[in-house]
């Protein structure tokens, strides 16, 4: 009776996962709605794959994207990824059956991408790659990749503080809010700002934490941080949300924020320019989204056959807060 | 000499001893390496310091232990109360702003009602896949821990919920009596579980179904009822507790709110001696454990410890409360020593065998 009870019991469960997987199958599948219509000749046709939704750097970046297409006179075929590399790999393959002129995607992970790569390029189809690189020892299999470079915007941080220091006499006091433990944004930033602030030796980082990207691990360590150490003169945190989230922090030990401490962080998402405009932050090095007009003309040139660098960067810069409160009306994200 | 021998046996066989003393050795630890970390002060008219700080971030912990233990004293697991978090933080923090006035109190309480509201539905929902489909728990609350999350994207369009509200940031960073509000919060719905449970059978009858859920349906106990009702606690708890986690940080991110706090739970839940065979359950050595995994936190950023051995130093700390805990372990330890007496340890164990 029991075990009869089981076995049933057992059967019902499979049969729910079953209709589960099924149902997240099927989504999966009626989310790439790349269309069936053959490329026609007149107009470019481009190929885009995009991670997902997961931020509003990544709307930002989609958003950024299809307006330059539209602006640019480039047909668009879009797929989200939803964060799975499987999506991704149908939505190029359904690219190349299309005979799009050029394809372009942000690469959920770094490997596993040398077949799909290899059966665009027998396709003679160009592939650019968009804010996050592959890990392929074959460079041939992509035409270019575009994207931010994170030491460069640490190394932008630490320079600003060098030369805002420069006048200071004692040791100034740096912590720092590291992104997400082993991530490339975390350490690039990290290296870019030690090498930028070694020209300086009465620069110091007194103490250096992990706060996950988010604002609540951002405050859990600053606060522990503002209690360890009496004297601190200057935050460095690797993004917006962080120092966003150390404000906070820093406002209940009764300190105020970019007068008693100074900020510095990087991203310019909406949030941290307004703290920025505010007077809160002191500095923000951009990561911008909006690569979608560079990679227009990308596009252009590649499918004319012209060559074009193997990196490319994002045009970025750097916002202090005059410059936030000009920019922040028009700001997309 | 023998009954001070036999009282110290007592004190060290109990469940919460050894929890007890690596707290207060962490706690030891700190302020060798800062004297100052014990210290309080007053700032802004409440109290201000470490031992404040770990109280108000335990607090969340403590709420989702709560539902957690009882639904673990069932023989269950809940996997998704960190989604339900995400979620109940999301949909009262999209409802206070798109409010005219955010310090509106009345659209405040709104928000919260929806918040509980919605995630009443959720336990519901793992409930009924539980125990009236009769799918294995780790299964059925493993559905709502992968798609919560996709459900408080979609609440919050992917976006953080920058929401700017006193009375609902209250919840995670007010004060009442000096002391941090939430704690309050956390001590309240544990005095109520604790009266429910104890104070009625109905601790009993969970115990009894997590020994053996046909045998109590035998009994006479709706065991099927029992189950659904843990569910829907541990449900309603993580929900209170993603106000919490919010309203700390005064916004709401779909993506890292609540993330990984089911097995934080989980562990609080263990370190409290509550077994996961089900069958026995403590609702005070999970607010132990809870606390314990909080100073731990806490101990990496105050000491400084580097992200990369944070967590190898986290993990040495739990196996060895985890070790010197289990009466097996103890037990084997203390046969080498002549002088020690195993034999009240022994007496124990019968406890701990659960028939699954």
């Amino acid at each position: 009776m029991l075990t009869m009870g089981k076995a049933i019991t057992r059967r019902r469960a499979v049969a729910v996962l079953t209709a589960t997987l099924l149902a997240t199958g099927l989504a999966a599948c009626g989310n790439s709605d790349t269309g069936d219509k053959p490329a026609d000749d007149g107009k470019l046709t481009l190929g885009f794959s995009q991670v997902g939704a997961e931020s509003g750097w990544r709307t930002a970046n989609t958003n950024s994207i299809k307006e330059s297409a539209t602006a640019a006179g480039i047909e668009l075929k879009f797929d989200d990824a939803q964060g799975k590399q499987e999506n991704q790999i149908t939505a190029i393959r359904n690219y190349i059956q299309q005979k799009v002129d050029v394809i372009a995607f942000s690469p959920v992970v770094e490997s596993g991408w040398d077949t799909v790569l290899k059966e665009a390029k027998d396709a003679g189809i160009p592939v650019i790659l968009t804010d996050r690189s592959v890990d392929s020892a074959d460079k041939s299999l992509y035409k270019t990749f575009i994207g931010s470079d994170f030491v460069k915007e640490g190394k932008l941080s630490g320079e600003w503080l060098v030369n805002e220091t420069k006048s200071a006499t004692g040791t100034v006091n740096i912590v720092e809010l590291q992104g997400t433990t082993g991530s490339a944004p975390a350490n690039d930033r990290k290296k870019g700002f030690a090498e930028a602030i070694a020209a300086n030796p009465n620069l110091k980082v007194i103490a250096s934490q992990t706060g996950d990207f988010t604002r609540a691990g951002g405050k859990a360590v600053m606060e522990q941080f503002l209690k360890a150490n009496p004297k601190i003169d200057v935050l460095f945190a690797h993004n917006d949300d962080m120092g966003l989230g150390a404000l906070e922090a820093i406002t209940a030990a009764g300190k105020v924020p970019g007068k008693d401490i100074k900020i510095i962080t990087i991203d310019a998402v909406k949030d941290g320019m307004q703290a920025l405009a505010d007077g809160k932050f002191n500095f923000i090095a951009e990561c911008s989204p909006l690569l979608g007009p560079q990679l227009m003309d990308l596009v252009k040139k590649v499918s004319k056959g012209e060559t074009i660098p193997q990196r490319i960067e994002t045009e970025e810069g750097t916002f202090t807060p005059e410059q936030a409160k000009a920019a922040l009306p028009t700001r997309k994200y | 000499m023998s009954t001070s021998k036999a009282r110290w046996a007592a004190v060290t066989g109990h469940a919460l001893f050894w929890p007890v003393v690596a707290l207060i050795a962490l706690l030891v630890a700190n302020t060798i390496y800062r004297p100052g970390f014990l210290s309080v002060e007053m700032k802004d008219g409440h109290l201000y310091g470490s031992l404040i700080d770990i109280l108000r971030l335990a607090a969340p912990l403590i709420l989702v232990g709560m539902g957690m233990t009882l639904v673990i004293a069932t023989g269950g697991i809940d996997l998704s109360v960190g989604s339900m978090c995400a979620i109940s933080g999301a949909i009262a923090c999209l409802h206070i702003s798109g409010q005219p006035d955010q310090n509106a109190l009345g659209g405040v309480l709104v928000a919260l009602a929806l918040g509980v509201g919605l995630s009443l539905v959720l336990g519901a929902w793992n409930g009924a896949l539980v125990s009236i489909i009769g799918i294995q728990p780790i299964i059925a609350t493993l559905i709502l821990m992968v798609a919560g999350r996709g459900l408080a994207q979609l609440i919050t369009e992917g976006q953080i919920i920058t929401i700017n509200s006193e009375p609902y940031k209250a919840v995670g960073v007010g004060y009442l009596l000096t002391l941090p509000l939430a704690i309050f919060i956390a001590a309240g719905v544990a005095l109520l579980v604790a009266a429910v449970t104890r104070r009625t059978a109905l601790g009993m009858i969970i115990e009894s179904v997590g020994g053996n859920a046909e045998a109590s349906r035998l009994a006479g106990i709706r065991s099927g009822r029992i189950t659904f009702l843990v569910y829907v606690i541990s449900a309603v708890c993580a929900g209170i507790a993603g106000f919490m986690v919010t309203a700390n940080v005064s916004s709401a991110d779909g993506n890292a709110a609540g993330l990984w706090i089911e097995l934080d739970a989980i562990l609080a839940v263990v370190i409290g001696g509550t077994s996961l065979a089900g069958g026995r359950f403590s609702l005070g050595g999970t607010i132990l454990g809870a606390l314990l995994i909080q100073t731990l936190t806490t101990t990496v950023y105050a000491m400084n410890i580097s992200p990369q051995t944070a967590l190898l130093f986290k993990a040495v700390v739990v196996i060895i409360v985890c070790l010197v805990q289990a009466p097996a372990f103890r037990a084997k330890f203390a046969r080498r020593r002549p002088a020690a007496p195993a034999a009240p340890i022994a007496a124990d164990q019968p406890k701990e065998q659960v028939p699954a």
